[in-house]
């Protein structure tokens, strides 16, 4: 499948990508979904810009309470972090979660947000514990950033730089496998940080979302049988030939229990939600 | 239209090229180096593996002109000498193919894995697989060639 034509550039600098940002043009870093899209000619950008060579977007640092992760580090970078596994183990192993090795060697954390796919793991990530996009504009709370299906809150010449993740107490992502795209029927992040706890759900709705019931339950007591009667509502859900929405909804609940359980025993497996 | 150069298979390499021309593209039109196989074209079945800077990338999912400057392997540069690598060695003695049209990225996707220290077991092999599809289904001898490899290579450094 051969792509409509479009012009290469590579950036040498953020400026020079923002720059060059405009009308049909995109950023193109690990382009593991860009790529894939323009070959079945579901996008067609004028220009791409190559921004996966900048390496000031390429990072890993803790300063204090917050770990900081560059927008252009990959997937496969933030699994085999030491300071991320040292810092927020459920984000190393989220991240060890995506895709396959050929494809987190070169998917980057903020291509996967700005894409903002509905079944994308980093989103729930950002949500669950309270991180803050910053971009070449501005900081982005991140429950402020993914503002629906494919959809985020960056302006069209904005370029994500970096997301700064407050590191909580505890936290644990389960998800739910589609057993042949392997794509998240549903996936679960819960977090236990000093402002209370979180929850936040990907792939069972159109975006990220929170689940405020189950927080509320979680802040009374961390304890995997304190949301064991909160059922999630399927109304907003999604329907499609994978799952029914009553089906997800039912996900949602089996795999935020799994996820408190294993964030409060560190031990646990975290790979039981594997289909 | 872009100038690109690369290296490929120790080769420096300089080509005109279409911007939208695909890594797999180039290396199997341009280059005529057709071990490099198109299978699903979609990114899900590995066949397209190659090594770009020493990394286990899917070709199909990548243009040519973004693999400019890098070092990229194919399974044509595995072998030296006209000696087999010690993975395409191991297929060969373990039977790891029946078809053999997902042969060059398995083999591409272990010497990678074998490469970080992933291929630690056989359910570890199993796991690091996930991107690579044998529609013979004949993982069973795939994972015997890459943990009699893994073996080997480890005894040897």
């Amino acid at each position: 499948m051969i792509p409509y034509p479009f012009t290469y550039h590579r950036a040498t600098s953020l400026a020079e990508a923002q720059s060059r940002l405009k009308g049909e043009a995109k950023l193109l870093a690990g382009g593991q979904t860009l790529v894939a899209a323009m070959k079945l000619r579901l996008a067609a950008p004028s220009d791409l810009i190559d921004i996966s060579q900048l390496k000031e977007l390429s990072f890993v640092r803790r300063e204090g309470g917050t770990l900081l992760i560059g927008a252009g580090t990959t997937h496969h970078e933030v699994a085999t972090s030491q300071v991320v596994a040292a810092s927020i183990p459920a984000l190393q192993r989220l991240a060890e979660m995506i895709g396959d090795p050929a494809v987190r060697y070169r998917g980057t954390l903020g291509g996967s947000i700005a894409n903002n796919d509905p079944a994308a793991d980093y989103p729930a990530a950002l949500v669950g514990l309270g991180a803050t996009v910053r971009t070449t504009r501005r900081d982005i709370a991140a429950g402020d950033f993914f503002t629906g299906m494919f959809a985020t809150a960056l302006d069209e010449d904005e370029i994500v730089t970096q997301v700064r993740f407050p590191v909580p107490e505890r936290a644990a992502y389960q998800k739910f496998r589609n057993p042949a795209s392997r794509f998240a029927l549903a996936g679960v992040f819960v977090a236990k940080t000093g402002a209370g706890a979180r929850v936040a759900v990907i792939g069972a709705g159109p975006c990220v979302f929170r689940v405020p019931e189950m927080e509320r339950a979680l802040d009374n007591e961390f304890r995997p049988d304190a949301i064991r009667d909160i059922a999630i509502d399927p109304a907003a859900l999604n329907s499609d030939i994978h799952a029914g929405a009553e089906y997800r909804a039912h996900l949602v609940g089996v795999l935020a229990r799994r996820a408190v359980e294993s964030a409060v025993d560190n031990a646990a497996a975290d790979h039981s939600g594997m289909a | 239209m872009t100038k690109i150069s690369l290296t490929v298979n120790g080769r420096l390499i300089s080509a005109e090229i279409e911007d939208r021309t695909l890594l797999v593209y180039f290396l199997r039109e341009h280059l005529r180096l057709t071990g490099t196989h198109i299978g699903c074209d979609t990114s899900q079945c590995g066949t397209c593996v190659v090594h770009v800077d020493g990394k286990a990338v899917k070709s199909c999912t990548m243009f040519a002109a973004q693999a400019a400057g890098s070092s990229v392997t194919t399974i044509e540069g595995l072998a030296q000498d006209g000696k087999l690598h010690p993975v395409q060695e191991a297929f060969r003695e373990h039977h790891g193919l029946q078809c053999g049209f997902c042969t060059p990225g398995m083999i591409m996707t272990a010497v990678d894995m074998i490469a970080r220290g992933a291929a630690s077991d056989r359910a570890a092999i199993r796991r690091e697989l996930e991107g690579n599809i044998c529609r013979c289904t004949g993982y069973h001898n795939i994972v015997s060639a890459i943990e009699a490899a893994a073996g080997q290579m480890a005894a040897k450094t």
